[in-house]
């Protein structure tokens, strides 16, 4: 049976802005399914984005969004965790806004563990803007700002997110998009601050210099360098080579950041 | 016995023509006219809905 995603997209508002094959309407569709899986309230669910292709998803959701400065994603999630506790809030970005523009915010996102999920839509290059290289470019990658190869290494990001401290990892690719719902999903049920980087593919400022023929071509090459976790344990070194590793990395239970807000509120009430 | 066949809607209003679903179709049952998908060959359709899910213009609706 069809899913009915338009129950949760604003009536008018397709056909988006992606470019054609562009992932970010595969992990739109995810969201929209793991939103529906652990049924979240669209009057309760706050969706958050800075500025980016990646941030234009909370646009066409039909639930409570904001659409906010660049790289200021987290804080502004911050702010409408900390005023409403009981609302689920949802973060969506890209890898410029999220570890260029916004690293710092996102470092101590992480590092507070406020219970919220960051979605990062991670296609290696500021799109919008023209193909500029963003930290998530890898070594030797072409972009319009590095025509000779990017001679910068590229930021791992979930290994970023569990070096500062958030409580639930995991990564996923647009082709493997019957995972994403459920890292998804997981993720948004996790009681602290989770990140869910996506692999993506951007064919249009990306693949077009970086010799990928066609959307097909990406979206393979995302297949091929994909390894789930638990088959990476009985791989060695060199066959991890060049292979980035799906599934949920990382899990640990640390308190919460509005519930120990609660606690001191509650300590400053009783101090004379 | 009749195969009950599915309905594969295609919104051609929101279709850009990327190819995803004609390349993952694992039985081959849709090609682009043009520059946007349409069906081919319905009988092949196995309902394994990787069309739809893969679809990232919400272009593809499949009703078993």
């Amino acid at each position: 049976m069809a899913f009915d995603y338009e129950k949760y997209i604003r009536p008018g508002k397709l056909p988006h802005i992606w470019c054609p094959g562009c992932g970010h309407g595969i992990v739109m569709k995810g969201l929209i399914r793991a939103i529906d899986t652990v049924g979240l309230k669209k009057e309760n669910t706050a969706i958050v984005s800075g500025i980016g292709c990646a941030s234009r998803l909370p646009g066409y959701m039909d639930c409570c969004t904001l659409h906010t400065a660049h790289g200021r994603a987290a804080a502004f999630a911050t702010g409408v965790k900390m005023a409403k506790p009981e609302m689920d809030v949802i973060l969506v970005g890209g890898d410029g806004d999220g570890t260029a523009i916004g690293g710092n915010h996102f470092i101590h996102a992480c590092r507070r563990n406020i219970d919220m999920t960051y979605i990062i839509l991670n296609n290696k290059i500021y799109g919008m803007t023209g193909g500029q290289f963003s930290p998530a470019t890898p070594t030797g990658a072409k972009a319009s700002t590095t025509p000779y190869g990017n001679p910068d290494a590229a930021f791992d990001i979930a290994k970023l997110a569990i070096g500062a401290g958030a409580t639930f990892v995991a990564r996923g690719t647009a082709f493997h998009a019957n995972q994403i719902d459920k890292l998804i999903a997981e993720a948004i049920q996790h009681k602290g601050f989770s990140v869910v980087e996506i692999l993506d593919d951007c064919p249009t400022t990306y693949g077009r210099r970086n010799k990928f023929k066609s959307v097909i071509e990406m979206m393979n090459h995302l297949k091929e360098i994909a390894v789930p976790v638990k088959a990476a344990e009985k791989m060695s070194p060199e066959q991890l080579q060049g292979k980035v590793l799906t599934g949920v990395l990382y899990k640990e239970e640390r308190p919460e950041y509005t519930d120990e807000y609660a606690k001191v509120i509650e300590r400053a009430k009783g101090a004379k | 016995m009749e195969k009950k066949l599915p309905t594969i809607e295609i919104i051609e209003k929101y279709c850009k023509g990327c190819h995803i679903c004609v390349e993952f179709c694992p039985t081959k049952v849709l090609e682009m006219q043009g520059f946007v998908a349409s069906v081919k060959n319905l009988e092949a359709c196995i309902k394994c809905m990787q069309c739809e899910l893969r679809c990232p213009d919400f272009a593809i609706k499949v009703t078993a």
